[in-house]
Parts: structure tokens; sequence; C-alpha cells
């Protein structure tokens, strides 16, 4: 049995004025909550849409646990479960008639009654099961999105941005949620808008930029690419000019509160904290911060002045 | 071969119609009725290749409305889940080209076989039409009904709205259907247009059709068979294709 769940391959796709994916080649390995991230139009949901077969790559090849997307999609698809990102449904029916459509679809019969029920029942949605997907809010049509995703049991579920315009309580609901898929054995893929998200989700993230694979590590590794301390300083009295070694690390202020950006190893928080006592301020208050995916992302992707702060 | 999802969209896409039945079996049964009323009354007392003619109007009604139901049940099917974004579930589903196709033509042609046959016992009560080769009404039935289906499937394939879609229907399936012979035969025409019907498919359904119940028409019955078989293949084959290739469905 293969450990890889999805494999991507020299993936390429063109359309007519734009080149959206460049060459794509990277494993999600089985069992991992992966992170997906990258700018507007950095080729995140083509890539999505490739594995799920909803469009066709240009060249090249994506497997989901090791079955060929376009030569063996039967077996693919039956691995795969697929979260939109648009909020689509079938006005014609009702939550739990869709959810046994879908489960027909992929072959699946009363069998899965029970688990569309348990599925609705962990999504919260048990007294919703008879009324039409239409009639639902926002935030419970997503939640209906999911279980039809799960219906046929996949291993690997791919959520393209699942708590797009849901509120707090919601998204807490679906990490939890995801994360118990997760530790039942499922690989979990997950794009989001929101990087604290997958910074407290995910095992491993890899960043798609301009339609080529910019980065892909271990989370914890790429949180450590980052070699700055973020440092916050709270000032009273009235000093002078700050040093020069100082003055450099600065980033903002904004009225009493100084912030600097430290690079490990080289900027110590004594020398700074020296520097400004020494230029005749009293400090009231010291705050340091690691750096967070933001920072990393913003870094790794802000190579030109448009490109959009998002993944 | 999937057989389980095959059915299970043939079920839904029966279910989809039959939810809004009134707009899909019985506004196309009033229609045809009314046309019935008014040229049965206008042809009163005249006969068409020695049928009564207001007789001879029930097989070409009932297959005007099986053409055009069969056209309008996968063609808007299609396009509504292409603009609503739901065509997705079905595409992300292990169904392959084939059992898609089967599913939504079946489905079609069960709206078709359900318009035709309410359309047949409410004249009954006005009219006698014998029915004198079920075996040929049925396969022109089939081929007829399907051939509609699938050009709704290749319409709903290539339609980007639903204004595309009436196009369709309104300047080509409403007057070949029309033009076909279901009001008259072809024999009372000019001889111009009596040839240019031979050229016209839809003339060889309804005519094949008619001869299943009168076993008199226009054609003979195997050449309409024959023409209605080879349409329907050819079509299917273009759909099953574009399917396939995920012709304007999977960009």
């Amino acid at each position: 049995m293969t450990d890889t769940a999805i494999s991507f391959r020299d993936v390429q796709k063109r359309y007519a004025t734009t080149h959206a994916l460049k060459g794509v080649s990277f494993d999600i390995r089985r069992g991992e909550y992966f992170g997906l991230l990258g700018p507007n139009g950095a080729g995140k949901s083509t890539l999505i849409s490739i594995t799920a077969g909803l469009a066709q790559a240009t060249s090249g090849s994506v497997a989901v646990l090791g079955h060929d997307v376009v030569s063996d999609y039967r077996a693919a698809r039956r691995a795969l479960g697929v979260v939109p990102q648009e909020l689509v449904y079938d006005p014609f029916f009702s939550v739990r008639e869709m959810l046994r459509l879908q489960a027909g679809y992929q072959g699946c019969g009363k069998e899965v009654w029970p688990w569309i029920d348990e599925l609705l029942e962990r999504l919260e949605l048990e007294d919703k099961g008879a009324d039409s997907i239409r009639q639902l809010s926002g935030g419970m049509k997503r939640r209906v999105l999911i279980a039809q995703a799960l219906v046929h049991k996949p291993e690997v579920v791919i959520l393209d941005e699942p708590t797009a315009g849901v509120d707090v309580e919601l998204r807490r609901t679906l990490w939890k949620f995801t994360r118990e898929l997760n530790e039942a054995g499922h690989t979990i893929v997950l794009t989001t808008h929101y990087l604290e998200e997958a910074e407290e989700l995910c095992d491993r993230i890899a960043i798609l930029n301009h339609g080529e694979l910019q980065v892909l590590e271990d989370k914890e590794a790429l949180l450590d690419r980052h070699p700055y301390r973020f440092l916050s300083i709270e000032l009273t009295g009235d000093g002078g000019e700050l040093p020069a070694e100082v003055q450099r690390l600065v980033e903002d202020r904004r009225g009493d509160t100084l912030d600097l950006k430290l690079k490990q190893g080289e900027d110590f928080i004594g020398d700074v904290i020296e520097g400004v006592r020494g230029a005749g301020y009293r400090i009231t208050d010291v705050h340091t911060r690691e750096p967070s995916l933001e920072n990393i992302f913003v870094e790794l992707t802000m190579d030109s002045e448009d490109s959009k702060v998002s993944a | 071969m999937n057989w389980r999802g095959c059915y299970t969209l043939f079920i839904k896409e029966v279910r989809r119609f039959y939810s809004v039945i009134l707009q899909t079996v019985g506004a196309p049964v009033v229609t045809a009725l009314l046309y019935m009323a008014v040229f049965g009354q206008v042809l009163a007392g005249q006969t068409i290749e020695g049928v009564r003619a207001v007789e001879f109007l029930v097989p070409g009604l009932m297959m005007m409305s099986i053409i055009q139901n069969s056209f309008a049940n996968t063609s808007s099917s299609i396009t509504q889940s292409k603009i609503m974004g739901n065509l997705v579930f079905l595409l992300m589903t292990p169904l392959s080209a084939f059992e898609i196709y089967l599913a939504y033509i079946a489905a079609s042609l069960v709206r078709a076989v359900l318009v035709a046959i309410v359309l047949y016992i409410v004249t009954q009560f006005f009219v006698h039409v014998p029915v004198h080769d079920p075996l040929l009404m049925l396969a022109m039935l089939i081929f007829s009904g399907g051939t509609l289906a699938v050009m709704g499937l290749i319409a709903g394939i290539l339609a980007n709205k639903f204004d595309h879609l009436a196009a369709f229907q309104n300047f080509f399936i409403l007057p070949m259907s029309f033009l076909s012979g279901v009001f008259y035969s072809i024999h009372n025409l000019p001889s111009f247009w009596q040839h240019a019907s031979y050229f016209n498919p839809f003339f060889y359904m309804i005519d094949g059709f008619r001869h299943g119940f009168f076993g008199v028409g226009d054609a003979n019955p195997l050449v309409s068979l024959i023409v209605a078989a080879a349409f329907f293949t050819v079509v299917s084959v273009i759909a099953i294709t574009m399917l396939a290739r995920g012709y304007k469905i999977r960009g």
C-alpha cells in the first residue's frame, strides 16, 4: 500500500491567457494534516479541481492513493472527498436526500445511511435533515457540503476554504471535527485564508505562488525558517534620537509604542533596551513575539507590490 | 459499471421532474389537448390517409410532446446544474460518461412516456385511436424521445444560460416538430415541401410513430425506424464523447 495520499507530478495547466500551474510536483503523505496556502490566483483551486476531476491538467499527472485521476478515475474518486469552496447545492432536495443521493453516485447503498445520520449529528445538523438546503444559513450549508464530501468515507479529504465566512464558534467546531477525522486516519488537505488556522491544524504546509510550489515544509521547520523575533517596547519620558543601531530595527512607532524586528543571533534584546534607555527614555513594558505563519507567508509571497496578502 | 450510481442519478432526475409534475407533465398534456380541440374543430369531418382527421392528430401530438419534453428534461436539468454550480457533485463521483448519459436519457424518456400515456388516455374520452403495431410504436417512441433527450443533453452542455436553450428550443425544436406532419400528411404539401420533408428526421419520428397506431403513413415504417435509430446513434456518440472529454463541463 502506498504511503502517499496524493502525488502531483509536473502538473501544468494553461488557460487561454494564463499559465495557472507551471509544473507542480510534490507528495501529500497518508494520514497527515496538510495545508495548501498561497495568494489568490496562485493555482490552489486549479490544483484541487484537477485532483477532483473537475478540470484537466494540460500535462503532468495526479494520483490519489496511487490511482491516476484520469486513467483510474473511479478508484481515485472513491478515495477522495472534496468540499468545494462555493456554497453550491441542489434546491430540489432535502439535506438527508441530497446526502443519500451523493452516496448513491459513489456506489454506496443503505449501508451508509447510519453513517449519514452520524455525520448530520456530528456536524450539528441532526434536526435539519428534512429541510431543503436553500432554507439553511450559510454556515449550515457549509456543513452540509462537508457531510456531502464524506458520505462515502473517503480516505483523503480536501477542504477548499471550509471556514470562509463562518463565525468563530462554527470555525472551532469544524477544526475539532477535521482533527477528529485526521485522528481517525483520514488524510486532510486544507486550503484556507486564515493563516492561524493552518498554523493551528497542519503538520506540513505547501505554499503555491504564481502557479509554482514555493515552499513545502513541516510547519515547525517553516516557522523556524523565519529568523526574526518581534519586540514591542512601551516608552515614557522625553528622550532624544534613538541610536542608529536601534533605529534600523524599528518597524513601526505608534505613540509610545515602538515595534522592532530583531534578527536572531545578530540583534539582542538587551542591546536594544540599553540603547533606548541611553537615549533618555523609560521603559514601562516589553513584549516579545515569535514569528507567525503569516509573517513567513508575507515574506515568501510579497514579491510584488500588488500581491494580495491572503492564503 | 457503477450501476448503483447510474440508478441513483436516474432516480434523482425522475424525482426532479416529478417534484414539478404539473409543469413537466400536466402543462404539455393541456397544451396538446388545446391543439386537438382547435384543430379537431377546424378539421372536423375530414379524413387524412383514410383516417379521421381528429384521430390522425393524436399520435402526432403525442410525438410532438415526446420530442419537446425529452429535450426539455435533459437540457434544463444540465443547464440548471451548471448555473447553480451543483454539477460538481456529479463530476466528482466515479460515474463514467456512459453512466451519466444513460441515467439522464432514461429519466427523460420516463417523462416523455408519461406525457404520451396521459395524453393518449385523456384523448380516448373523445376519439378512438387504435394501436396497430405496439412494437413499432414503442421503438419509435424510444428512439425519437431518446434522440431528443440526447440533443437536450448536448444543448445543456453547450448552453451558458437559459436564453441559449430557449433559442434552440424555439427556433429549432419547435418549428422542426411542427413542420414534420403533426397536423397533416406530407402528401397534402406542395411537391417541394413534400420532398424537403424527407430530409427532416423529425418527419420520420412522427410518421413511424403514427404508423404504429394506424398501420398507414407517408413513409415506409422500416425506413422511419432506421432513420430514427441512426439519428439516435449519431447524437449518442457525440454526447458520450463530449461527456468523456469533459467538454465545457470539466475546465
